[in-house]
């Protein structure tokens, strides 16, 4: 039953480690082998139902487009452009990221450590949700652009603004998360607040803050993308796949690889906190 | 707490009345607030149009264009809804299978990860190409897809939760799995689901919109909302967000009215 | 010292789990007859097998060598029968279910008419004292009231047999007594055969007619002591010098196991 859920990847309990260092190799087993599924349903899909290019290429053709020149031949490669765009869209979300990443820690720690502010000041945090800043981010785009503020920025606060809230409620759960009797047994240690905060709940919160970390990845992603629609946007792997979703009838897996780019965008964004989890929390960091 | 229960139960309507002014008041107060400190804040500091448009110009907006603004409203929210129906449905009915057939659920391990991590929202465009772009297909088929994991994984969660001495019971009274099925895991489940129909019923609704972003007839709220702000209209763009607010809650609410409905016994002994 | 036929024959029962480090012999070579109508109490050190040797009557798990047999059966067969009713420590209601719709849960998964659940689950919950609560959910109840709850549960298809693993063990001792004098009073009003799992050497010596000292690492009997304390039994009975005996006797076969 737990196993299940580790699979899932969901709020595992300490337990099992047993099957752990199993997983992982089979992990990658996994990948190799739903990629190749993929493929393997893909190809004979498009084989069976006669699909056309124009409603499922080829996937060579699509992996051959980032090796292709722009503007008939003359421009930079596809790839290289498309990984350009991504950079800009992983710098907007990832500036987004760590706004709203260090927000939301400094208000979970301040809340800890006032009930006062807290009580003034969450259900104000909370509220904040109730404001729909996806469907806003075109004023948010548009406003900041008359504004005159640099093209990143607008992107960059709709990043924060998805990673802040829950980035706030995961830290404060996480710093209230040590073991009822483990503060008693501090004080009797005489310890000062100061080492309560960075040997008991900085260390208990951090498996929640990760996972408040990743929700915020990919939300910041998304963000930076749902920025970057507006007319005007120049830059960001939002930008390319609105074009390319426009210039579709003449070269449709152009369309194909900018969407294959945009995912592997977030999965990597995604990995990395994965992996920066790993490396801080320890093993027996949840997957 | 059967007490308590039985208290308000016996209240007076005035009680009733003071009691829920209790519990929404200070909610209310402060919107009030809000869009007061808004609307005088915008007027004092100048603050431009195109930045925040004072709320009583969006409330014009409102009255204006009522009844249009509720028209492409109701067209996302139709979208959102069907998106909403589909995966929530097709989620929890392979939850279902998935404790049936272990495989299942771990065949889907890969896609239920990389549904967290991959912005499906850039999927739009192509899911355009095959339900066309300007259609309501391909804004079902993206919230259905957003809407589908989450009510999987908290599904198959809620399937499996019953400790193993609630199964030992139903093994003892030499139940069928059937009758342990229908008697014990899915009461046990409505808890994750309807936490898992509350988080799609939000999602759905920005879901729809935003699909909208990157095309859709200009009858649909999001690209009122785009077309409006790319012109200088913010106000009206403004309301068009209040009206997708106001649907959002009230899908929202209504979740949690069946919520109560269907499970009586996690409401009772709240106070 | 039995005179009746055994419900229940144990012989040479053995269990063995597959560990991660290895196996581990949970009860070896336990041999018991319980007959009809007694109160039997399980008691030992955690880990000798209390638990393992009740779900093994109950067929809630399978025995590695030797045989079970319940009332000429074998215990799938009885548990078939319906003949098991169960206590856990944990009252395991269905949070969703009233008081009474928990009780006839087992009634409903037998098939019984509506209005026969309803006569039943009335019944056995004036028997418990909760007559009051049929309509309230089982989160607006204490603690002390849900395990009797789960004891109505338990005995509303009037089972022969009445399994109970610790069923007071999360209760205060003033709750726990009172429950103990319940208990009896219920059991004196079925005919149930009862195995009941306990850590507590008074309340084993109150309830029980023998009480059976376990020792761990590989499970074992340790001691059969016959209770003979006369019933009906009550609060006086627990100032009886007798029963303070016994309890020492319990305590000395605990201490040598
Ligand atoms: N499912 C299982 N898998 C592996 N080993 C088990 C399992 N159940 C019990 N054991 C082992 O069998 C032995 C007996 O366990 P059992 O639960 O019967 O003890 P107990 O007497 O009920 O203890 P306690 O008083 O703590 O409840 C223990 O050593 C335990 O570790
Ligand atoms: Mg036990």
């Amino acid at each position: 039953m737990s196993d299940d859920l580790i699979l899932l990847g969901h709020d595992v309990p300490a337990a099992s480690r047993r099957v752990r260092p199993l997983l992982r190799e089979s992990r990658t087993f996994a990948v190799i082998t739903l990629v190749v599924v993929i493929v393997v349903l893909w190809e004979s899909a498009k084989l069976l139902f006669h699909l056309p290019d124009r409603k499922l290429p080829h996937i060579g053709s699509i992996l051959l487009e980032f090796g292709t020149r722009t503007q008939g031949g003359s421009g930079p490669y596809w790839g290289v452009l498309m990984l350009n765009n991504a950079a800009a869209t992983l710098g907007e979300a990832l500036t987004g990221f760590v706004l709203g990443g260090v927000l939301g820690c400094l208000l979970a720690v301040v809340f800890t450590a006032s009930p006062l502010l807290e009580r003034g000041l969450l259900p104000y945090v909370v509220g904040s949700q109730l404001v729909p800043i996806l469907a806003i981010a075109p004023m948010v785009v548009i406003g900041m652009g008359h504004l005159g503020a640099p093209d990143w920025l607008s992107k960059a606060i709709i990043a924060a603004y998805l990673t802040f809230f829950p980035v706030t409620i995961g830290m404060l759960r996480g710093l209230r998360s040590a073991p009822p009797d483990s503060l008693p047994l501090m004080h009797s240690y005489a310890a000062s607040s100061s080492q309560i905060f960075w040997k008991l709940r900085l260390p208990a919160s951090l498996p929640y803050l990760f996972t408040a970390l990743k929700i915020a990845a990919t939300a910041s992603i998304i963000g930076s993308i749902i920025g970057e629609l507006p007319v005007g946007a120049a830059r960001g792997i939002g930008v390319v796949v609105v074009n390319a979703a426009q210039y579709y009838n003449s070269r449709p897996q152009n369309l194909w690889a900018a969407v294959l780019v945009a995912s592997l965008l977030g999965l990597c964004f995604y990995g990395a906190v994965v992996l920066a989890e790993r490396l801080i929390v320890g093993p027996q960091a949840q997957t | 707490m059967a007490v308590v229960q039985a208290n308000l139960k016996q209240l007076s309507p005035a009680a009733r009345g003071r009691a829920f002014a209790w519990r929404w008041g200070p909610a209310l107060a402060t919107l009030l607030l809000v869009l007061v400190l808004w609307e005088v804040g915008v007027r004092l500091f100048h603050v431009a149009v195109y930045l925040l448009p004072p709320p009583s110009l969006i409330g014009a907006r409102l009255l204006e264009r009522g009844s249009f603004l509720l028209g492409i409203g109701l067209y996302t929210f139709e979208e959102a809804l069907w998106g909403f129906i589909i995966g929530c449905s097709l989620g929890a009915a392979v939850a279902v299978l998935s404790v049936r057939w272990r495989w299942i659920a771990h065949g889907l391990l890969p896609f239920a990860v990389a549904s967290n991590a991959v912005p499906i929202i850039a999927l739009a465009p192509l899911v355009g190409i095959w339900f066309g772009s300007t259609t309501q297909g391909s804004k079902i088929v993206i919230v259905a897809i957003m809407t589908f994991f989450p009510t999987l994984l908290n599904t198959y969660r809620g399937l499996l939760s019953p400790a193993p001495e609630a199964l030992e019971l139903m093994h003892s009274y030499a139940a069928t799995s059937t009758q342990s099925f229908l008697k014990l895991r899915v009461p046990a489940a409505l808890p994750f689901l309807f936490n898992a129909l509350k988080i799609s019923a939000t999602l759905s609704i920005i879901g729809a919109i935003v699909s909208e972003f990157f095309g859709g007839p200009l009858k649909a709220l999001g690209v009122y909302i785009t077309s409006q702000a790319g012109i200088g209209h913010y106000a009206e763009a403004w309301a068009a967000i209040v009206v997708a607010c106001g649907l959002g809650m009230a899908f929202y609410l209504v979740i949690v009215v069946a919520e109560r409905l269907v499970m009586p016994w996690n409401t009772t002994g709240e106070s | 010292m039995q005179v009746q036929a055994p419900v229940i024959a144990i012989n040479n029962l053995t269990k063995t789990y597959e560990g991660g480090a290895g196996q581990v012999v949970a009860l070896a070579n336990v041999s018991l007859q319980i007959g009809a109508g007694e109160f039997i109490s399980l008691i030992g050190p955690s880990g000798c097998g209390k638990s393992t040797l009740m779900r093994l009557i109950g067929d809630l798990t399978q025995p590695s060598a030797g045989s079970i047999a319940v009332k000429g059966k074998t215990p799938t067969c009885a548990r078939r029968d319906r003949d098991y009713g169960i206590v856990f420590q944990a009252p395991v209601l269905y949070d969703w279910r009233t008081v009474q719709r928990n009780v006839e849960l087992p009634l409903e998964i037998m098939g019984q008419p509506r209005s026969e659940r309803a006569r039943r689950s009335a019944e056995m919950l004036k028997l418990v004292g909760l007559s009051e609560f049929e309509q309230a959910y089982p989160r607006q109840l204490s603690g002390g009231m849900q395990q009797r709850v789960a004891i109505a549960r338990a005995l509303v298809f009037a089972p022969s047999i009445l399994l109970m693993d610790e069923p007071f063990g999360a209760l205060d001792e003033l709750t726990r007594e009172r429950m103990q004098g319940e208990l009896l009073e219920i059991w004196a009003r079925t005919n149930a055969t009862v195995i009941f799992v306990t850590h507590s050497i008074p309340e084993a010596v109150f309830l029980s007619d023998r009480v059976v000292v376990m020792s761990p690492r590989p499970g074992r009997i340790e001691a059969i002591i016959p209770i003979d304390l006369p019933r009906p039994r009550d609060t006086l009975t627990r100032e009886d010098p007798h029963f303070f005996a016994l309890a020492t006797e319990v305590r000395e076969r605990l201490r040598h196991s």
